[in-house]
């Protein structure tokens, strides 16, 4: 293997996978560098390794995945599993780390499709063992089948918490209760958006299904549910919530909690590259172009929902679209062309994204989920609470990297992603100013932790 | 029109210190810094509170210095008992290690030239590496000596800068965050600051503490500041189980058991995105020194622009064409704080302590055999 | 802990793989099926304390399994702070919980000079 390649891909999910196999076949010579021993991502997690069985508890959404896998196993695309890429220059210079070893590795391109994240849901107790992502439940799942054996409380809100439902439903995991942060209201509310969802009507369709599959099995289903309390000493005992009014408490041992995906911003922050903040999405948007393009970082492009949440589907169109413009890139003659080639993928994509909108607008996480009170821990590493860092506020600290160094909040080995989003609203919030004035994290190199010796190893040379 | 006693430009480390010792005195001080994603050299420091080595051929600085480390413990009660934040100054002494005999031998040459050089205390010893292990245990067989000296220390900046900001703010002081200074200008007797934003301030005394801002604020008062962004690499290992109980000039562990590596010297100019070439050597170093690291994880890294006069010594002056002028500046703020809590603010406020902050007045770059940048 | 808290749903006449690897888990014996991530393993095996916080020595266990919280960290074959959901389970893997801070011990050369 090389140490220069025309395009280098970070992530082997349905974006990268499709970029890579497209990428491959119009012969640029392609390497795609993955944390996961297996392609996949996260949403079509293990989709290789996958059984008979699982895929059918997983649902033909996922077993799609499959397609996509086996374009890109065919294409030639080099694939370096379990590679972490822990630094990456504007001028397209990668470090990762693999097998123990830095190695550096350059490209004339780099796509980064380094997909989503799960939003933090920080409220009282999300700290307790017992405690995880449905998205987490859901890699559990497709990772190794593994389901809760003991009834499971299910909070939060979005289409990924009604699908982790219906999965486990057909898993006969038992449900102890979903305790919905949505409400019919909001539903009602964002219907305006629904116009534009006609198209995805199937989707519409299945969303429903999904959620007549929970009411059918007579799980207690609340709707709105607020000041949601995880209890518990050294786990999870009950949580807590109010429902119209009244108080419940309800005994378990596990606890999913999901208000969405949020884009993976770690490269573009990285690479100081322009973010927006999203009204709609609340969180963060790298400034990119229909196919992707960095804004004005040469030859750097993101491709699938790290441009912004809208699914597999919408991922593996975009992937398309940023191979197509890699391409143009490379070979400057197929320029004049691109916007043509490019037009059946991009009706293509807004057919994938019509429901976004309305999803987006129904699903809103609350403001009390996002932005906690003071006793609630921000930073899970530091055990920062909300409360320290409105004190620094108050005390005149007007940004997430003063605050980082007053309180400690983001020093931690996550790096902020589990925080950074909180603490910018929890500034924005006190402050009234807007989050594009208060900023995120500086972000730097290692992206992820690489030891003293894999640091030390780091080599230019021929390996 | 906004006026006041003094302005000081800059809320670092050396501006909340000049600041918060101006309030001391009973000053009215206006305090204008830029925002948060600024250079903030502050925030990147390595933490020493170190006199070994310092002034070498400038006995001057290796006493302020002095001066300084013995007055640290004195700032640091006061700050703890008046703002409730404790800057952590510990001073158990410090080590600086020699994997070469050549390493070793300039450094004793060194350390022999200053002592004779300074008529007050200034006790350091080079142990071999039998001697060493008693007082760091994990030290590594690449390391063939050390040189010790009870002087020096630590503390942890990331306590100190909003002790300092805390107290001025008590003492009075107007901390007006956000606010990047444009222009100055100087009318009968008077400074009118103007930020960007285009309010405006004005006071008889004006204090640039504004690190590399300086070099350009400088200007508008008649001050010459040949500063230059000097790049130090600092990288953040894991909390660990304290191993490491002395401060050393490359590796230390601070009092949350955090590992910090790091101090380089290098010219690149202003860009402070992180060197990795420049990490892998200072990785090595710091497995040479302390094998047992190897494994430890590093989680985060900066690269934080030193202010580096000529002779990588502050800058302490008085505007000539304009008095009331002042600039501070140096690359040790936190080794200093002290001095520029205690001694500085008399001295813009006074003009006491002149012969001990003569040496440092920017003329030492005007001889005519220099180059003047 | 009594309860059992998790399940696999794969039977053991599946396809799903049948080996399984044996591992020692805070000295305790354990088994999993081949090819899962280590948390999956523990988790399989009722473990939901991974670790202490280094700050507050507070109990945590994983809460994300994509290698973004950082609550996964055990002790694997000596070294410490791994990602349990990014690392594979293997035969013969010696996992100890993260008790707090990284932890050293320091081999005296005895040499005297």
């Amino acid at each position: 293997m090389s140490t220069h390649t025309n395009v280098a891909i970070i992530g082997a999910g349905p974006a990268g996978m499709m970029a890579a196999a497209r990428l491959a076949s119009r012969n640029h010579s392609v390497i795609v560098l993955d944390e996961q021993p297996q392609v996949g991502g996260q949403i079509w997690r293990n989709i290789m390794g996958t059984t008979t069985g699982l895929a059918g508890i997983l649902g033909p959404d996922y077993a799609a995945g499959a397609t996509v896998a086996g374009q890109f196993t065919a294409s030639g695309a080099q694939h370096l599993r379990g590679a972490t890429v822990w630094n990456l220059t504007r001028e397209r210079q990668l470090h990762y780390l693999h097998e123990g070893q830095t190695h550096t590795l350059t490209a004339d391109a780099v796509i980064l499709a380094t997909g989503a994240m799960e939003r933090p849901f920080p409220i009282p107790g999300w700290t307790l063992p017992g405690v995880m992502g449905a998205g987490a439940a859901q890699v559990l799942l497709k990772g190794s089948g593994t389901v809760p054996a003991t009834p499971v409380v299910i909070a939060g809100c979005g289409p990924l918490l009604y699908l982790i439902c219906w999965q486990y439903l057909r898993a006969n995991v038992q449900i102890a209760a979903v305790l919905d942060t949505s409400s019919g209201r909001d539903i009602f509310q964002a219907s305006p958006a629904l116009l534009n969802g006609l198209a995805a009507f199937k989707d519409i369709r299945k969303g429903l299904s999904m959620i007549n599959a929970i009411k059918e099995k007579n799980i207690p289903f609340y709707r709105g549910v607020k000041n949601l309390q995880v209890r518990g000493e050294a786990s999870v005992s009950s949580i807590a919530f109010e429902h119209q009014g009244q108080t419940h408490e309800l005994d378990t041992n596990l606890v999913l909690l999901h208000q969405g995906v949020v884009p993976n911003t770690q490269f573009t922050w990285l690479l100081r590259a322009t973010h927006d903040w999203s009204e709609a999405g609340a969180c963060w948007i790298p400034k990119a172009d229909a196919w992707g393009r960095v804004h004005e970082i040469e030859g750097i492009y993101l491709a699938g929902d790290g441009q912004g949440i809208a699914g597999a589907q919408a991922a593996v169109t975009r992937g398309e679209l940023a191979a197509l413009a890699v391409d143009a890139q490379l070979n400057p003659a197929q320029a004049d062309s691109l916007e043509s080639r490019s037009m059946p993928l991009q009706s293509r994509l807004k057919k994938d994204m019509a429901l976004r909108p309305f999803l987006d607008a129904a699903y809103m996480p609350k403001r009390e989920n996002r932005i906690p009170q003071d006793d609630t821990i921000v930073c899970r590493c530091e055990e920062v609470t909300a409360g320290q860092i409105r004190d620094f506020v108050r005390q005149g600290c007007m940004g997430p990297n003063q605050a980082k160094s007053f309180s400690r909040c983001g020093m931690g080995p996550c790096q902020g992603r589990m925080c950074g989003l909180t603490v910018t609203e929890v500034i924005a919030d006190q402050l009234k100013v807007a989050h594009d004035q208060v900023g995120y994290y500086r972000i730097r190199a290692p992206l992820k932790p690489v030891t003293l010796a894999e640091l030390a190893s780091a080599t230019n040379s021929e390996f | 029109m906004y006026n006041t006693d003094i302005i000081v430009i800059g809320g670092g480390i050396v501006g909340s210190s000049v600041a918060y010792g101006l309030a001391r005195q009973n000053a009215k001080v206006l305090m204008l810094d830029e925002g948060d994603i600024a250079f903030r050299a502050s925030r990147g420091n390595f933490g020493l509170v170190w006199v070994q080595g310092k002034g070498h051929g400038f006995s001057p600085y290796t006493r302020w210095t002095l001066q300084s480390a013995r007055n640290w413990p004195a700032l640091a009660s006061e700050l703890t008992e008046r703002t409730g934040i404790d800057p952590y100054l510990q001073q158990p002494g410090g080590f600086v290690f020699f994997t070469s005999q050549a390493e070793m031998d300039a450094r004793q040459q060194l350390m022999r030239d200053i002592q004779a050089s300074v008529d007050e205390k200034y006790d350091y010893t080079f142990m071999s590496p039998g001697q060493l292990r008693k007082y760091i245990p994990a030290i590594g067989p690449k390391v063939i000596g050390a040189c010790y000296t009870p002087m020096d220390g630590h503390a942890n900046p990331l306590k100190l800068l909003p002790a300092l900001q805390r107290g001025a703010r008590q003492l009075g002081v107007d901390y007006r965050y956000n606010n990047p200074v444009e222009h100055i200008d100087y009318q009968s007797g008077n400074f009118i600051v103007t930020t960007r934003a285009g309010e405006t301030y004005t006071a008889k005394k004006v204090v640039l503490c504004a690190g590399l801002g300086n070099k350009r604020l400088g200007q508008f008062v008649g001050l010459h500041v040949p500063v230059e962004p000097n790049q130090g690499q600092v990288m953040i290992g894991e909390r660990c189980a304290p191993f490491l109980s002395y401060p050393t000039m490359h590796v230390r562990q601070t009092n949350e058991g955090t590992i910090q590596i790091g101090d380089s010297l290098e010219d690149v100019g202003y860009d402070d995105t992180t060197r990795l070439s420049l990490q892998q050597g200072i990785a090595q170093r710091a497995i040479d020194y302390f094998p047992a690291l190897a494994d430890m994880r590093i989680i985060r890294c900066w690269a934080a622009l030193r202010i580096m006069s000529p002779d990588g010594m502050p800058i302490y002056q008085e505007s000539t064409e304009m008095p009331g002028a002042y600039v501070v500046t140096c690359h040790s703020g936190i080794t200093l704080a002290a001095n520029h809590v205690f001694t500085i603010p008399d001295w813009i406020l006074r003009g006491t302590a002149a012969q001990t902050i003569a040496p440092f007045s920017n003329q030492r770059f005007c001889n005519s055999n220099r180059d003047q940048s | 802990m009594n309860t059992v808290l998790f399940r696999t749903v794969h039977t053991d006449s599946s396809e799903a793989s049948a080996q399984t690897v044996s591992f020692d888990f805070e000295g305790r014996q354990l088994n999993a099926p081949k090819g899962i991530t280590v948390a999956a393993a523990l988790m399989q095996n009722q473990v939901l304390h991974f670790r202490d916080s280094p700050v507050g020595g507070q109990p945590r266990a994983p809460y994300c399994q994509m290698g973004v919280c950082f609550e996964c960290l055990v002790q694997i074959d000596g070294v410490q702070n791994r990602q349990s959901c990014m690392t594979t389970i293997q035969d013969g893997m010696v996992i100890r919980m993260q008790q707090g801070q990284t932890t050293f011990t320091v081999i005296q050369t005895g040499e005297e000079q």
